[in-house]
């Protein structure tokens, strides 16, 4: 028998309330290409651990807690992004659902792509997976680019086929008071949701600059320092033209 | 049948006294929503405010109102009181201690000093007159007390190994069957102590014999004598309630007797709520109540518990403090028959906690099992969101052991109702017994030779076996001396101080549990683990003694789920119980032990020297059960996982855990909180856990609290703290700082 994948571990939260639905049992993974300015977790960046288990050792963990996860919760892999170490998340996500236990994966996307070998690998995750949190981090491409230096075309081809697929998805946008919560994109942010046929929550996530000091010890340039986070006002008026 | 009963099923409750054979055979299981509960009416809301006034005053003049100089109490020892000159008639509940409403009550059995102290402690000069009475007429039982100890265990006491021991005040934690005055009037009551009186021994006068007719006697004494109380109220208790509105005053009478007669450090109410919902429900479907009335009886009733008082001293509060009394009353549980318990009434006195805002008494406790109704786990939930005023224990694990009608009789501790009493025994400092087994018996602070004088450690560095091997032996010293103590307190508040109102509310046959305790629980557990798995060096004194240690390493800490720490404490609870099991118990009791500490981990935790887990000499202990500071460091849930590791069995007195949860780490809004508070008890208690305290704020609140205490937002900004909840406001600034420092779970 093959040595089974390890999977770079970031860290573990055995109490995650507002990570899919449900409470649910978090998986923190290494690796992240995008470099959003407002990323709070920075040392998530790095495709580095020292702390490398197999899909088996992160379920025997996960177990403990499923007694607090009710009917809905589970496991969700968030990052970094999952997508990043993709063969480790399919083998997680597999052998979770012959557990019976429901999978949920956190990403923005960015690794995703119709070209092989990947998009054969990304069909195998989706047939485990029960719920997408999905990151829309900009809708207006340029914006993106400024954002988290890449595009996010690709970004959007992969919500849409996700919806195609019939994948259960919860849209996120983080909300950063002069970057990502301009009327426009907003009223546009919501008309491409529209388009999506299995979203099943749109939430907006205040920008918090907690992550701040994270950029000091790794001696990364934090660009947002004069940056603070939205108003309740600005959340309001933001939920709003999303329609939530 | 009698008319009082009309429309109730009849069972065995209607020829012995059998409460909870009337309760199964009448209650109304409810499993609907909140949507029925009623506002306050302007009675409610009028009283209040004037409570709410003598609160205030009562905190500007220094913590106490008013106090008793003169007269003794008692029963009788005052005639009838309201909370204001002219509100009898909008009071649908009556009765206060004193003749004033929050004035306390002078209460020397428990022993004269002490009664004194408090008094003089709040600039009262209590009269001469009863000083001569209570020491040169009439002893106390804390002089009793101190007649008999021996020269060791005074020392034992002395250095705080044995700590908050109730011989300076009253033990507590005996909850009469008050229902009884309701269901079946007083003259039956007393009917039936006859009956057991005249069958106490066959006429050979053994101790047993003669101590239980003295104490029955005296109970048929503390039943007139509630006649008479009543009666000065213009009510007639002798024969049972007729109506809803005079079951909870019945009830209320026969507390009013128990916290007239006794300041126990415990005085809990019980399991009344299921009960009294039978008298609303027929009241309700007899259309002589309406909704709103039925909320009025149970805001009053628990308004008169918010009032209860006593008089103490300034020791006892560093103790206990917030000046918490333990009207600990139970809400929710299942039946042996598999029925769900949850009456509207339970939905009502959580109500309360909206109706007039939060507050630390009575002692709320949720009987919680993953069974109960949904709708009522999701309005708990949401009051412990909104107010942090509430506990939960797990029916699951107690239900096996005690029934379907025990009472909670302190924080934690489970009773069953009118059958069983509980002789209270404070705590054993297991932190304290660590250091006594380093230094071969030596206090590390006052340098005593306290324990006996076994070989000291030598080496430098602490070396697993030969500690645990030390440990065992002076455990088995602290056992022996700690049962003994407590056999001896016992003996004098029985003789001295003896609880004749509870105890005419509860079966002569009593089952009697001789309640043991453990402080410091965590740091052992850190340190062994610390010994065993990092390499832990020793610091002398320029006595030789062990006064600090540093570590070298890391090492797994208890409440991280993880078993290699979890491990050494079930194992430690076991060794602990399995030696105080081993000695005699005053009158055959049984012997239990609980991981509870109340607020008093601040002051046992002053009088301990540093331990090898890194916890610094006179640093708080880490309260009850709970993990020690900082040691969390995998989330809430792998901490409450560890806890639960400890069984139940093992510590029948209580496993007492508490938890501030920030509200973002439990969802975006007040349903999102509510259903992972749900998810957050259903775990927990399917784990198989005791207790757990929930308090749903940030730290930043508590911050500002403590800055700002005269901002109204926290006049009655309640918290749950060990067993029991307290007002922010109320705690000593170090206890304030000590709050603030435990862990709160947050989200990432």
């Amino acid at each position: 028998m093959a040595e089974a994948i390890r999977g770079a571990i970031h860290s573990i939260e055995t109490f995650g309330s507002v990570d899919g639905p449900g409470t649910r049992y978090v998986i923190f993974l290494k690796g992240c290409y995008m470099r959003c300015r407002y990323c709070h977790n920075p040392d998530t960046w790095d495709l580095h651990s020292d702390d490398m288990r197999t899909a088996d050792e992160i379920l025997d963990h996960a177990e403990r807690y499923r007694e607090y996860w009710g009917p809905d919760g589970g496991i969700t892999v968030s990052g970094g992004d999952p997508l990043v170490q993709i063969d480790f998340v399919i083998d997680l996500f597999e052998k979770a659902h012959k557990r019976g236990i429901s999978t949920c994966l956190d990403t923005s996307a960015q690794p995703f792509t119709r070209k092989e070998p990947f998009f054969s690998k990304f069909n195998r995750l989706i047939k485990v997976t029960d719920t997408v949190l999905f990151d829309i981090k900009e809708i207006d491409d340029e914006k993106h680019k400024k954002l988290t230096g890449w595009t996010n075309k690709n970004i959007l081809d992969c919500a849409r086929y996700l919806s195609e697929q019939g994948v259960d998805l919860w849209i996120r946008h983080v909300l950063v008071p002069g970057l990502t919560d301009s009327d426009e994109e907003l009223i546009a942010t919501k008309q491409f949701i529209d388009t999506l046929h299995t979203v099943k929550k749109v939430e907006i996530l205040p920008y918090h600059s907690l992550g701040a000091y994270k950029y000091e010890k790794l001696g990364i340039p934090y660009t947002l320092k004069d940056v603070n986070p939205p108003t309740e006002e600005q959340v309001a008026h933001a939920k709003a033209l999303l329609g939530i | 049948m009698r008319q009082e009963w009309r429309g109730f099923k009849t069972g065995h409750w209607v020829n012995d006294v059998n409460v909870r054979s009337f309760i199964q055979n009448n209650y109304t299981a409810y499993d609907g929503d909140a949507s029925f509960l009623a506002g306050p009416t302007a009675a409610t809301e009028k009283l209040w405010n004037e409570v709410q006034k003598l609160q205030k005053e009562e905190r500007a003049k220094g913590g106490v109102l008013d106090m008793e100089t003169k007269v003794v109490s008692g029963i009788t020892a005052y005639d009838a009181a309201y909370i204001t000159a002219d509100s009898k008639d909008e009071e649908k509940v009556v009765g206060l201690q004193t003749d004033k409403p929050l004035k306390r009550a002078f209460m020397p059995y428990g022993g004269i000093k002490m009664a004194e102290q408090a008094c003089t402690t709040y600039g009262y000069t209590p009269d001469p007159e009863l000083h001569k009475i209570f020491t040169e007429y009439h002893k106390t039982h804390n002089q009793g007390v101190f007649d008999a100890y021996t020269p060791e265990m005074m020392k034992a006491r002395h250095n705080k190994i044995l700590t908050g021991l109730p011989d300076t005040y009253g033990r507590g934690r005996i909850v009469g069957d008050y229902r009884r005055v309701a269901l079946y009037g007083i003259d039956f009551l007393i009917q039936e102590k006859q009956n057991d009186f005249a069958n106490t021994g066959d006429g050979t006068m053994t101790d047993d014999v003669v101590r239980q007719r003295e104490e029955i006697s005296d109970q048929i004494r503390a039943l007139r004598q509630m006649k008479e109380m009543a009666q000065s109220y213009g009510y007639d208790i002798s024969v049972p309630a007729k109506n809803a509105r005079e079951a909870v005053q019945w009830l209320y009478f026969g507390y009013l007797a128990a916290i007239k007669t006794q300041n126990g450090a415990a005085m809990s109410v019980g399991r009344v709520s299921t009960f009294l919902d039978i008298y609303i429900t027929r009241d309700l479907n007899e259309g002589t109540l309406t909704e709103q009335e039925a909320q009025e009886l149970i805001d009053h009733f628990v308004m008169k518990l918010r009032m209860v008082k006593f008089a103490r001293i300034p020791s006892y509060n560093q103790l206990f403090s917030g000046d918490p009394v333990w009207a600990t009353l139970e809400v929710a549980g299942m039946g042996q028959d598999g029925r769900s318990m949850v009456t509207k009434n339970d939905f009502r006195f959580l109500h309360t906690l909206e109706n007039m805002g939060p507050a630390p008494e009575p002692n709320l406790t949720v009987l919680y099992t993953k069974r109960l109704p949904e709708n009522f786990k999701k309005y708990a939930a949401k009051i412990s969101v909104t107010t942090s005023s509430i506990q939960y224990e797990n029916d699951d694990v107690m239900r096996p052991v005690w029934g379907d009608d025990y009472s909670i009789c302190c924080c934690v501790s489970a009773t069953q109702t009118g059958k069983e009493m509980q002789f209270f025994g404070a705590r054993a400092n297991l932190a304290k017994c660590l250091l006594y087994a380093i230094n071969g018996g030596i206090d590390e602070k006052t340098k005593q030779q306290v324990g006996p004088e076994y070989r000291p450690i030598t080496s430098e560095y602490l070396d697993y076996d030969e500690v645990i091997e030390k440990y065992d032996r002076m455990m088995d010293w602290l056992a022996g001396i700690y049962v003994n103590v407590l056999n001896l307190i016992q003996y004098m508040h029985d003789k001295y101080y003896y609880e004749a109102a509870e105890m005419a509310l509860i079966d002569t046959d009593v089952r009697r549990t001789f309640a043991t305790g453990i402080a410091g629980f965590s740091h052992v557990v850190d340190s062994l683990s610390a010994i065993k798995y990092a390499k832990v060096k020793t610091i002398r004194d320029e006595d030789g003694l062990v006064t600090d240690y540093e570590i070298e390493g890391d090492f797994p800490r208890y409440g991280n789920d993880d078993d290699r720490a979890d491990d050494i404490a079930v194992k430690l609870l076991k060794t602990f119980l399995t030696k105080i099991k081993k000695h005699h118990t005053y009158r055959n009791s049984e012997p239990t032990t609980s991981i509870l500490t109340i607020t008093s981990n601040v002051v046992y935790g002053k009088a301990t020297g540093s331990m090898p887990d890194g916890r610094k000499a006179g640093a708080p202990l880490s309260p009850g059960a709970n993990p020690s500071y900082g040691a969390e460091k995998s989330g809430l849930l792998a901490s409450l996982n560890s806890v639960a590791k400890l069984p139940y069995e093992y510590a029948l007195d209580g496993i007492s855990n508490t938890q501030t949860i920030n509200p973002a780490a439990l969802g975006h809004n007040e349903a999102e909180e509510t259903d992972t508070l749900v998810r957050v008890l259903d775990g927990y208690f399917a784990k198989g856990a005791h207790h757990l305290n929930v308090n749903v704020f940030g730290v930043e609140k508590l911050k500002d609290a403590m800055e700002h205490p005269e901002k109204p937002e926290y006049a009655n900004f309640t918290i749950r703290v060990s067993g029991y909840a307290v007002k922010f406001i109320d705690l000593t600034r170090e206890q304030q700082l000590d709050v603030i420092s435990r862990t709160e779970h947050k989200a990432l």
